[in-house]
């Protein structure tokens, strides 16, 4: 393990996105295909639905050290599966409640892309990027040390 | 299912316990991939990773040689998984499926990792940082590809019929072809006849054909064809299902008359007192409140337009085959289709909210399908084409193009359609009245298919002006009420004072009202542009994302008419592939029950947006009905007990990925 302090400046963020297979992954693949070019903190997981998104993952990836945790579904009304993203909506919104009494809940997002916004996908993970950079790093990777 | 069937089992299912034998392939894409990520020193590093076999980089392992190697090293190392990293599996994944299933694998045993997509592409300036990070996805994958499971894709049966909506020129040359090609269509439209816009244009570019002459009869060719069952005045309310098996509720609006008995004989307008302005001639000149929509209209029967009738029952007296019936109601119709075809159509920009160079303020300011209405010769003035002001023919006429179209306040695309109908409209009115004297205000003129240009050059030698530049200043005389416009040709850089009897406006192609309806009961993506989503701009462009649903016309972008007529038909052979094939495959991605960990609370149940859970009431255990199953994965992370598993995207194999995001962590074994 690399015991050498790091800078603010050498450190950047680690963040896991979850997105969904119709519209963030193919927001995120669109935002490649247009070459919108955003920091290489980010890094996709595809699931069919935002509302397979288990507090569990949430939790695991954060307990492992992930600095944010990006939760990306189609817009309200636009679902591949209707009203799937209602439910991840409740569900990400209990889990960030949860993690506010760790003062984790800045760490988690959820946000919606659909196919065509390639542009606001690059802008998404820069925004958050950025926020995280304020909030530092994950404290867990202290404890771990 | 009893109408479900698993597709023939070419597969062998190794048991669980079975040693993992990992291939991973790491795709350069040219230098789309290999520019900018070291794609060896990927494969360098996976290959020490537990489980990894061989590693191999291709310049395009989508290619034959690429995948050959697969299949190669498949048989060489006896790979029970294997990993692609290249581009994205929305693109790519089938064919690599198909190219370990040909090797006798299960073709879910494939994990594809996106590196070019959410990589290469997107830090083309951070080499090092953009290989890191390739490791690590693909590390994901490898993690993730040990625990994968074999699935059987299924099989669902097609109904042999097809839905199309919106019977425009697109949409109806959707339905010939699959009528001809012997499956019955439902074609719905929601206006009171089909023909879409192009019944309303005067004459067509480049060739300038009356367009309802060459319309009409297809129009007419739709109605006659027994495979065809047209519903005029209808709408689309609620799709369920999926591919194959699609049930769709249609409501027919009330015309507040039988149309069995309806001749089109047009006696009842005779006698209408109301007058309200004409919809079909773009609301120049009135209609009656019971009317036929046009001459030319299929099926041609009148309606009554309830919010403008009196009541006064004197087209109930006039009509001598007692067809009139004030108390009618909505009704519905249910089908069942195995394709549907969205060819739902545009309408024109309007450029009367924002007064678009004095639109709406100025009398002598019409728009181009106005002017399309004034030169038709079935239109408000018989073909004349008269100022609003005094009814006087113009000498003097301005076209201004772009309205609504490449302009950031409004809509940045180019509508492709207006440099052409303005040449033509010009051309039209100076070959009528050669006295006339026409200037063309463009930024760019377009020209881009077969005879267009020399349609543009034509209209010069007819000696219509073209100049380059944008109206600056548009005002009105307040006596000869003329419009006084200042506008700079940019290619002279000269300020220029114009002053015009009438001047067009050439609007552009907007999404049609309803767009958003019909993209939510299919499920389908809308662009930042308000227009539908095509599968690939370029591979797929009538398919979408959603099995067995295809677009065809201006729904999915602007376009002339032998483009939307061409996509027709390609919607319809898109189509007929599945409606002859008489079975479509469907992802054997579901949720699955295990009943020895389920407690029958029922939760999985309301969370289901599809109903595809039911309680087995013996055991009193959740079930889920693979059919109707679309995998979503919503019922199980609901799941209290984790009775619920979503195939091929378990808690394990996320997780896998999860635990392998983070390189300070340890690889899991």
């Amino acid at each position: 393990m690399n015991t050498e302090v790091q800078t603010p400046d050498a450190w950047e963020p680690n963040i896991l996105a979850f997105c969904c297979n119709w519209c963030s992954y193919a927001g995120a693949d669109l935002a490649g295909v247009s070459r919108f070019q955003y920091p290489p903190t980010v890094k996709i997981l595809r699931v069919m639905c935002s509302s397979r998104v288990e507090p569990a993952f949430i939790l695991k990836a954060l307990k492992d050290g992930a600095d944010g945790v990006l939760v990306a579904g189609c817009h309200i009304g636009d679902c591949h599966y209707i009203d799937g993203n209602k439910n991840a909506e409740v569900r990400i919104n209990n889990t960030k409640k949860a993690l506010g009494k760790l003062g984790f809940d800045k760490r988690l997002r959820l946000e919606w892309i659909s196919a065509s916004e390639g542009l606001r996908f690059s802008e998404v993970i820069r925004d958050f990027t950025e926020e995280i950079m304020k909030l530092g790093q994950n404290p867990v990777k202290e404890v771990k040390k | 299912m009893s109408d479900i069937k698993g597709t023939e089992n070419k597969s062998a299912i190794p048991k669980d316990d079975e040693e993992k034998r990992v291939g991973v392939f790491v795709c350069e894409c040219g230098v789309n991939i290999g520019g900018v990520v070291n794609t060896k020193a990927v494969a360098d590093y996976i290959g020490t990773l537990p489980g990894v076999k061989v590693t191999s980089v291709n310049k395009f392992t989508c290619s034959d040689s690429g995948q050959a190697d697969i299949q190669a090293k498949i048989k060489e190392h006896n790979l029970n998984r294997v990993v692609v990293a290249a581009c994205s599996p929305k693109t790519h994944e089938p064919t690599f499926r198909a190219c370990i299933e040909e090797m006798g694998l299960n073709q879910y045993f494939l994990e594809f990792v996106n590196i070019r997509d959410h990589c290469s592409w997107i830090h083309m300036w951070e080499k090092e940082k953009a290989t890191e990070k390739a490791k690590d996805l693909v590390r994901m994958g490898v993690e993730r590809s040990k625990l994968l499971e074999p699935l059987q894709a299924s099989e669902v049966p097609v109904t042999d019929k097809a839905l199309v909506i919106g019977a425009g020129v697109a949409g109806m040359q959707s339905a010939l072809d699959l009528a001809d090609m012997g499956f019955h269509v439902y074609l719905v439209e929601k206006e009171p006849s089909i023909g879409g816009r192009m019944a309303r244009f005067d004459k067509v570019f480049p060739t300038n054909d009356c367009s309802i002459c060459i319309l009409g009869p297809k129009m007419v060719e739709v109605a006659r064809n027994k495979n065809i069952h047209i519903m005029s005045y209808s709408e689309v309310k609620a799709v369920d299902g999926y591919v194959g098996n699609f049930n769709v509720k249609i409501e027919h609006k009330p015309r507040y008359l039988d149309v069995a008995k309806c001749t089109g004989c047009a006696k009842c307008s005779e006698v209408c007192p109301v007058e309200v302005p004409y919809d079909f001639n773009e609301g120049l000149g009135t209609r009656k409140a019971i009317y036929v929509p046009f001459p030319q209209a299929v099926p041609l029967r009148a309606l009554i337009d309830m919010d403008n009738c009196i009541s006064c029952k004197a087209c109930a007296k006039a009509c001598e085959s007692k067809a009139i019936n004030y108390d009618m109601e909505p009704s519905y119709t249910d089908v069942n289709v195995g394709v549907i075809i969205g060819a739902v159509g545009f309408k024109t920009y309007d450029p009367e909210p924002r007064h678009d160079f004095g639109y709406g303020l100025y009398d002598n300011i019409i728009t181009a399908m106005e002017f399309e209405r004034l030169l038709n010769a079935a239109g408000p003035t018989g073909g004349h084409v008269v100022r609003p002001s005094d009814c006087k023919e113009p000498i003097r006429v301005g076209f201004v193009n772009c309205v609504g179209s490449r302009d950031k306040n409004t809509n940045i695309y180019c509508s492709g359609v207006c440099c052409m109908y303005t040449i033509k409209n010009a051309q039209l009115l100076k070959e009528k009245r050669p006295e006339t004297d026409h200037t063309i205000m463009y930024i760019d003129i377009r020209t881009p298919f077969r005879g267009y240009e020399e349609s543009y050059n034509r209209s010069r030698n007819l000696g219509v002006k073209f100049l380059r530049g944008r109206p600056v200043e548009v005002t009105e005389d307040p006596v000869t009420k003329n419009i006084k416009v200042r506008v700079e040709d940019t290619l002279t850089q000269e300020m220029r004072n114009l002053e015009f009897d009438l001047m067009v406006l050439a609007t552009g192609i907007v999404p049609n009202e309803g767009i958003g309806q019909i993209q939510q009961l299919l499920k389908l993506s809308k662009a930042a542009d308000g227009l539908l989503m095509e599968a690939h701009p370029k591979l797929k462009p009538v398919d979408t994302t959603i099995d067995g649903v295809f677009l065809a016309g201006c729904a999915s972008g602007p376009k002339d008419i032998p483009y939307a007529v061409s996509q027709g038909s390609a919607c319809a052979g898109r189509a007929t592939i599945m409606l002859k094939n008489k079975k479509a495959i469907t992802e054997g991605i579901t949720a699955v029950v295990n009943p020895d960990v389920c407690v029958g609370c029922e939760v999985c149940i309301s969370m289901c947006p599809f109903q595809a859970i039911r309680m087995d009431e013996q055991a009193v255990k959740a079930n889920v009905v693979k059919a109707l199953c679309k995998g979503c994965g919503t019922c199980v992370a609901a799941c209290p007990t984790g009775a619920l598993e979503q195939s091929h995207f378990k808690n394990n194999q996320i997780l896998a990925q999860v635990k392998n995001v983070f390189k300070f962590q340890e690889v899991a074994a």
